[in-house]
């Protein structure tokens, strides 16, 4: 039975996730996707931008605390009410279309229909041409645009983007995210990792600052760019916070010493 | 003088021996096709049988997780390089008259013969299945999940695009059924116009010194190893120019 219900606002409630012993999510608590728009997830490398996604995506379990969908308990992947594109593209071995045909085809949707929204999907991302090549035959950039198409096709309510645009030129950049806004416009809400802070401006709506797995600021994007609350968040924003661990220009983390591995 | 006489006797027997068996084979001679046709049979019956129960054995070891995976997955490639002959006699004590399948009399029958090679190959088809399954399954697992793709459609997206791997690991298959000559002979018996397939009678005819069709026959397999190994070279070859994989 498909869900008609959006799955969103994902409400989180003291999510834990560890590799092996270590915390990588920490108690965390919050309600994302609440508003409409793109909510930004900025942090320097290994805050745990990656991570957090993927729980709020429902393909990873958090190993304390619940997360909800909307009214539901579980993400209801198999619905396609959201969608996620990856920092590296996963493409199966077929053509660029019909990679877009399979994630329609688990979808249910009838053969012409299919065909339909794969042409569109693909005019879309300036990919018409690549409509019969093998998917990983396609450069990266090229792969990346794939990704995004065939999350388009699902008209998904929610799309999830893990730093998709970290290794594209300034063009592909700019096409990915003219699709994004397009989406948003159209009614999705959007929830994307990025340590880019040029995209984060143009694009967030809401910004969410993760340090070290923890939310150190949650807030407009208006409120964080005219200046964050956080100490940390400001170190950011100005470019001083340069590594995740001990370079990082403050030490003011309370839980420290349980980092120290 | 009589080392060198018989030296050149021998060398004029094998070059009888050569150009009969050519003959042999040009012709099509009746009891060489005869024999050629029931070897393929039971051994692509065999493999027919290994694939349909390797791969979903190959699936289940390579995506589930349950106790026992990791034992099951040692003794499955240590089975690849199980002895025919060994094989050959357990089918044999399975099947015989005290044994308990006794009863279906299907000792010395192609059926038995059909039975050992389909043991034989089990473990080379689930063994390569696994690692093809396990590497596209590590790559492919968050986006299919993502997808919402369900049991059965990631077991058919895995094996849709595994279909160039798995294919060379069903020749693989093939290549040993049809060299293997132990494990048909034990429960086949060899018997002529019944169970004599291409390996069985190469050993035969060749200690009853009957070279010819001894010959005709290698050279047979010989041309089947041949396309066997094209094939899967093609298809390895082809799969990676065109996806990469």
């Amino acid at each position: 039975m498909i869900s008609t219900t959006p799955p969103y606002p994902i409400r989180l409630d003291k999510v834990w996730f560890h590799a092996r012993t270590k915390p990588l999510i920490k108690d965390l608590s919050t309600t994302i996707a609440d508003v409409e728009g793109l909510t930004m997830i900025l942090g320097p490398n290994g805050a745990g931008k990656s991570l957090l996604l993927r729980l709020c995506h429902g393909i990873l379990p958090a190993h304390d605390g619940q997360i909800s969908w909307g009214e539901r308990q579980d993400p209801g992947l198999q619905d396609q009410r959201q969608a996620m594109v990856f920092q590296r593209p996963v493409h199966l071995r077929r053509s660029a279309a019909g990679n877009i045909d399979f994630a329609l085809k688990l979808h249910g949707m009838p053969g012409p229909e299919r065909k339909l929204r794969i042409k569109e999907a693909l005019d879309l991302t300036g990919l018409s041409r690549y409509h019969d090549t093998p998917a990983r035959l396609l450069s990266f950039g090229e792969q990346q645009r794939l990704a995004l198409a065939r999350a388009w096709a699902l008209a998904p309510d929610l799309l999830l983007l893990d730093e998709p645009t970290a290794n594209l030129d300034p063009a592909a950049q700019r096409l990915i995210e003219e699709v994004l806004q397009k989406m948003i416009a159209g009614g999705t809400r959007v929830l994307m990792s990025s340590h880019d802070l040029n995209q984060a401006r143009r694009l967030a709506s809401q910004v969410i600052f993760l340090y070290r797995g923890r939310i150190k600021e949650q807030t407009s994007a208006e409120k964080f760019f005219a200046g964050p609350e956080n100490d940390l968040a400001q170190a950011f924003l100005r470019g001083e916070l340069l590594w995740w661990r001990r370079r990082a220009v403050f030490e003011p983390d309370p839980d420290k010493e349980n980092d120290d591995f | 003088m009589i080392c060198r006489q018989n030296f050149g006797g021998s060398m004029n027997d094998l070059w009888q021996a050569m150009t009969t068996a050519i003959n042999l084979l040009v012709t099509f001679d009746t009891s060489l096709v005869e024999i050629v046709v029931r070897s393929l049979g039971v051994s692509l019956t065999a493999v027919f049988l290994a694939t349909v129960l390797g791969l979903p054995l190959g699936a289940v070891m390579a995506l589930s997780r349950f106790p026992g995976r990791r034992v099951l997955l040692v003794i499955t490639h240590s089975l690849m390089g199980l002895p025919p002959v060994v094989v050959g006699l357990i089918v044999l004590l399975m099947l015989s008259r005290s044994g308990p399948l006794g009863a279906l009399g299907l000792l010395f029958t192609p059926t038995a013969m059909i039975i050992a090679q389909t043991i034989l190959v089990l473990p080379i088809i689930a063994a390569l299945s696994t690692t093809v399954f396990e590497s596209l399954w590590q790559e492919y697992e968050e986006q299919l999940m993502s997808l919402g793709a369900g049991p059965r459609a990631r077991i058919q997206a895995l094996l849709w695009d595994g279909r160039f791997a798995l294919m060379t690991a069903v020749l693989a298959g093939f290549g040993r059924a049809n060299a293997e000559v132990g494990a048909v002979m034990i429960v086949g018996g060899n018997i002529d116009h019944v169970t004599r397939v291409m390996t069985t009678a190469i050993a035969l005819e060749a200690s009853r010194g009957d070279l010819a069709l001894a010959l005709g026959l290698g050279i047979v397999l010989l041309l089947l190893s041949l396309a066997i190994n094209t094939a899967s070279y093609s298809v390895r070859e082809f799969a990676r120019q065109r996806y990469q994989a």
